[in-house]
């Protein structure tokens, strides 16, 4: 392990932190342990992606976040509160990789979904809808119906989705991996727009490190069995970044930075 | 409409065929006997002595009797499809509608009790598959049972509901009614709780990053997730809740098409018989068809590309 999170600078009230969070999963075949002694803390207003070889936990710890599990010993808190309690009170947006839409209802129905469920206005809900939408640039799709869309637009609506109803959290699993590469480069830029316009904490799962890179103020590296940081890397990347900007010798460093974390969780195993 | 008509006209033409044909053989012996009355010289011995000969070979010994007779007779073993066809003329527009002769009149009988009984049991399998999805002593417990009683064979089991919804003063419709819902709620039932369970883990994790009640979840996701599993499982609930209704009404013989073939059976009608089930089969083709229209308009209206 060449890095522990116990170097980071201490943050006022972090809108995360977790604090040597571990989970067991009891399987068929014995007991799996996919996080070990996890400790990191987000600010408000950061981008950390996560990256890592399957099975590196890096999809466990985000679900520990949004009290999709329960780590088995450790603290987690999430805006100060325990996940589950951010849960119910609605702290995150969460997007998964499969855009998730339901086929029966139009775009504009399935960003409603949320607001509809949390008994927002009607008029207050047609609003968001509209502004969320115009966000991801989707607008003129609000009637069209899932199947109608492109699985990049599909995406597109449920970012939307997780932003329509304002969570100062945003946790993305993966969501970009089942797209192709061009339709990816467009998504990530405009992801790094929509962050830079709405201020959201957000963590990011990914496989890509370019993408990590791309995106992140922090990546936080992982690796598997048992599923542990090993590397946290500070991107002194401006906040501005064009696409070009991956062709700078400072984005190289990182990149390269990244995968020898990756490879360094490798050769331990 | 073309390529729809053309196979279907095949298939038809067919089946008359074949039904012609098969009529020969079966019809042969009565139409010797006729022919041996009438004074014409029958090939084969005597009409003792024919009753151990194969039918195919009465009709090979005969040609010209076996073919003359195979189609006219007043009650042949099978009747030739223009025979079924003029019974149903004449007892569907030769009777007043209210005859008891009328097959309307029967239909209208059958289709009463199989729209009641398919109501009930279609609303019980709804039910039950949402207590299955949502309790897990339902779902362990209520599942056996539903199979087995489609085990028990509903033509035992009929008269002995009639007997007993009797003896509690329960009479006319209701116990057909409730004969057909025993056929038509389990393929609901099945249907349901697999369309209930089509949500795949992600879908239900999504609403609980919402915090969506169970009835949030249930309203919003897992019913919607099911119309199409629930159509088909109606088209085979509606086709199960008309044979529920026809074997219910054998034992009641209060009117209706299953009573119709019964009487058809008793006093030697074959044609009548046929009469009947030809109209029972076309009253359970108006059904499903009926179940797939509102299958087509309700997904539409829930964005299924047509």
């Amino acid at each position: 392990m060449r890095a522990t999170a116990t170097t980071l600078p201490e943050r006022d009230s972090p809108v995360i932190a977790a604090k040597d969070v571990s989970l067991v999963f009891g399987t068929a075949d014995g007991p799996v342990q996919a996080l070990r002694d996890v400790t990191l803390s987000v600010g408000a207003g950061e981008f950390v992606s996560f990256i890592g070889p399957s099975g590196c936990g890096k999809t466990t710890f985000l679900r520990c976040v949004a009290a999709l599990e329960t780590p088995t010993s450790g603290t987690l808190t999430v805006n100060g509160m325990d996940p589950d309690a951010a849960r119910r009170a609605r702290a995150y947006g969460y997007v998964f990789q499969a855009a998730g839409l339901y086929p029966w209802r139009t775009i504009e129905g399935n960003v409603r979904l949320p607001l509809e469920i949390m008994n927002y206005p009607k008029a207050e809900q047609a609003e968001r809808v509209a502004r969320v939408l115009e966000m991801v640039e989707l607008s003129g799709f609000a009637r069209k119906y899932p199947w109608q869309l492109s699985g990049g637009m599909q995406q597109r609506a449920s970012i939307a989705r997780a932003l329509a109803f304002d969570a100062p959290i945003l946790l993305m699993d993966e969501p970009f991996g089942a797209l192709d590469e061009i339709v990816r480069d467009r998504l990530n830029e405009e992801l790094l727009r929509l962050w830079a316009r709405t201020g959201k904490t957000t963590l990011f799962v990914t496989h890509s490190i370019p993408e990590a890179v791309y995106l992140s103020t922090r990546i936080v590296v992982m690796s598997p069995r048992p599923g542990r940081i090993t590397d946290i890397i500070e991107s002194p990347l401006p906040r501005e970044r064009p696409l070009e900007i991956r062709d700078t010798p400072e984005f190289l460093a990182i990149a390269h930075r990244v995968r020898e974390g990756l490879r360094a969780g490798h050769v331990e195993v | 409409m073309r390529e729809k008509v053309l196979p279907v006209l095949t298939v038809v033409l067919g089946i008359l065929a074949l039904w012609y044909l098969a009529a020969i053989p079966m019809n042969v012996r009565e139409a010797l006997t006729a022919a041996e009355r009438a004074g014409a010289v029958v090939e084969g011995g005597s009409a003792t002595e024919r009753q151990q000969l194969p039918a195919l070979r009465l009709v090979l010994l005969n040609p010209a009797l076996a073919l003359e007779g195979a189609w006219t007779q007043d009650r042949p073993r099978l009747p030739a499809p223009h025979q079924v066809a003029a019974e149903l003329w004449s007892s569907v527009a030769g009777q007043p509608p209210g005859s008891n002769r009328s097959l309307l009149r029967h239909a209208g009988i059958t289709l009463g009790a199989t729209l009641a009984g398919f109501a009930i049991g279609s609303l019980a399998g709804i039910l039950l598959a949402v207590g299955i999805v949502h309790n897990r002593a339902m779902d362990l417990s209520v599942m056996p049972w539903a199979i087995i009683s489609q085990t028990i064979p509903i033509v035992a089991l009929a008269p002995m509901i009639v007997v007993v919804l009797n003896s509690v003063g329960v009479q006319g419709l209701l116990p057909k009614a409730v004969i057909s819902a025993y056929l038509s709620f389990f393929p609901v039932a099945v249907g349901m709780v697999k369309g209930l369970r089509t949500p795949d883990p992600m879908q239900i994790d999504l609403m609980r990053t919402w915090n969506a009640s169970r009835a949030q979840i249930f309203w919003l996701l897992r019913l919607p997730a099911s119309v199409p599993y629930l159509f088909a499982s109606l088209k085979v609930a509606v086709a199960a809740a008309l044979v529920g209704t026809i074997v219910g009404e054998l034992p009641i013989q209060r009117g209706g098409l299953g009573a119709r073939m019964l009487a058809g059976s008793y006093y030697g009608q074959t044609t009548q018989i046929w009469a009947a089930l030809v109209m029972a089969a076309v009253l359970a083709a108006a059904l499903v068809w009926f179940m797939g229209f509102l299958e087509r308009r309700t997904l539409r209206a829930m964005g299924v590309p047509a």
